[in-house]
């Protein structure tokens, strides 16, 4: 699904923030990836997303090479990979619903298909009734959960998560992570970026592990 | 159950891009994109009514301005167009002259090569004519005597387009012994007519400014509203929004804003020519009455409101041109 080979990412201001970084991940794999603050965690999400492009190496996501993708293909590659943040990034002038919903109003998606997906993937993450309340009144978790079922709205084969429990307590966190694991049982694959090893440790996944921009376990 | 699940393939197609998906599924992603951009961008004006209607009055303002005068000139156009220009020239015989020595007088000026038309209007005539058309008939008939002179109305031939030729025979008419005075009838229409000609040319210039001044606030509105917006662009692109997507809202807000101060600017022209038609109409029937005051027509306001339209559009174009680039996902 996910292919790294000898990446590297020089930034002209900051200098290496990946060196040679090679892994790869399959179908419905599901792994975290830690490292100390500043090790370049973003940054490889953010060539996943390309939100980036790497300065040397290659980043193949379903075989297709992101550093090569044009301009006007960005976007569709994007639909593939549902994008999770620490702060949420939920438009708070907009509904839960609305929220949930732009992935498919791109898409380009009827109303009523609209309703449909937007109800069910609110139901995957428990929020269902919350649709017309606005993302300001619910709680820090319940705002992250918004956030994934605004990700996997849209059935893309990738999420990415950076740092999603950063701003939760550990029960929330367990709570997350949990539902990060329901859907990888069904076929999605999950990286998430994160720093809390506490929680990370009790779980039975594969831990990428970046050291000032080296990929040092895998 | 079966035809959601074809929808669900055919909108997924859609969207990885792949060829496939027939037209028709196309056609109804398409239609959603753009009714979805034609409503959001319509609620969002409303949303904003305060400021929107603040901008719009100000457009309107302006496109009232350049259509107002617009429909000015051709007022005036129509009223010289009533008026026909000749080079005629009217001698006003001498009191004493007869009518029988007129006659000779104006046979010979017809034999002159460069005289196309010669009439006579006798005193009596021109009597009758003054009090069918003066308006003071009751007036003249008190009169004992008919006070009027003989006219003769000479027409030069059409090969004395030029001033000074006919400038000069004017001159040349004046001098002899039979004429009191003579005059060329016309000629303040050519004025007429040459004022106006300035008078449109400089609409056109005001117009295209105005135009211009339309196409830099909308943009500058735009501007604006994008800002407001920044982080929403950067959330639709980092779901995978195409540009086309995100450009579409604001073309739309853009078009909204010039149709609505289109039809606000209609609105302004029209209340104002129905202020000024009965004052108009009152000081035409003074005259002849044949003026009839022109509106805003059919195709002037389907011109209006497509010209406004596409200022607008084009004005939200040029910011989402130049300023999306700078919005990008961090």
């Amino acid at each position: 699904m996910l292919k790294f080979e000898n990446v590297s990412m020089r930034y002209p201001e900051a200098g290496d923030v990946l060196r040679n970084v090679s892994f790869d991940l399959k179908h419905g794999e599901m792994a975290f990836l830690t490292g100390h603050s500043g090790a370049g965690k973003s940054t490889l999400l953010k060539l996943i997303a390309v939100i980036e492009r790497s300065s040397r190496g290659r980043v193949l996501l379903d075989g297709q090479n992101l550093n090569e993708a044009k301009d006007r293909q960005v976007p569709y590659i994007r639909r593939k990979v549902g994008l999770i943040f620490q702060d949420y990034k939920l438009l708070q002038d907009r509904t839960v619903f609305d929220n949930v919903a732009l992935p498919l109003v791109i898409a380009g998606y009827g109303h009523h298909e609209v309703s449909r997906r937007v109800r069910a993937s609110l139901s995957k993450v428990g929020l269902l009734g919350k649709e017309r309340k606005y993302p300001a009144v619910l709680s820090g978790g319940e705002q992250q959960r918004v956030g994934i079922a605004r990700a996997v709205v849209n059935k893309p084969p990738m999420i990415l998560a950076d740092e999603p429990t950063g701003n939760l307590d550990p029960e929330l966190s367990a709570e997350i992570m949990h539902l990060f694991e329901q859907f990888q049982q069904v076929g999605v694959t999950v990286l998430i970026a994160t720093h809390d090893i506490a929680l990370i440790s009790q779980m039975d996944h594969r831990i990428l592990k970046l050291d000032h921009g080296q990929l040092v376990t895998s | 159950m079966k035809h959601e699940n074809r929808k669900h393939n055919n909108a997924e197609r859609l969207q990885t891009k792949k060829s496939g998906g027939n037209f028709i599924d196309k056609w109804h992603a398409y239609k959603n994109l753009h009714a979805h951009a034609l409503f959001s961008s319509l609620g969002r004006l409303v949303g904003t009514r305060f400021s929107s209607a603040m901008t719009i009055v100000v457009l309107a303002i302006a496109i009232s301005l350049a259509s107002g005068f617009y429909i000015l000139v051709a007022n005036l156009q129509q009223l010289a167009g009533n008026l026909v220009s000749s080079n005629q020239i009217s001698l006003f015989l001498k009191d004493e002259v007869s009518e029988i020595r007129a006659r000779s007088f104006a046979e010979k000026i017809r034999q002159n090569s460069d005289i196309q038309d010669v009439k006579i209007i006798s005193k009596e005539q021109a009597l009758g004519e003054f009090q069918a058309y003066s308006g003071f008939g009751d007036a003249v008939k008190a009169l004992e005597k008919n006070p009027l002179p003989i006219v003769i109305q000479v027409l030069p031939t059409n090969s004395f387009e030029n001033e000074q030729a006919l400038e000069k025979m004017l001159e040349d008419f004046k001098r002899l012994t039979e004429v009191d005075f003579a005059q060329m009838d016309m000629q303040w229409v050519k004025r007429l007519q040459s004022i106006i000609e300035v008078a449109r040319r400089g609409v056109t210039l005001l117009s295209l400014l105005l135009g211009a001044g339309v196409l830099f606030i909308t943009a500058n509105t735009i501007r604006l509203e994008l800002h407001n917006r920044k982080d929403e662009v950067i959330i639709a692109k980092l779901v995978g929004a195409t540009n086309n997507f995100i450009h579409r809202p604001f073309l739309y807000s853009g078009f909204w804003i010039g149709f609505f101060s289109g039809v606000s600017a209609w609105f302004i022209v029209t209340i104002i020519m129905l202020i000024l038609k009965q004052p108009v109409e009152n000081l035409s029937r003074l005259y002849d009455g044949s003026f009839h005051l022109l509106f805003l027509g059919f195709l002037d306001t389907l011109m209006l409101l497509f010209i406004s339209s596409v200022l607008g559009v084009v004005g939200s174009w040029i910011v989402l041109h130049f300023q999306l680039q700078q919005l990008k996902p961090e």
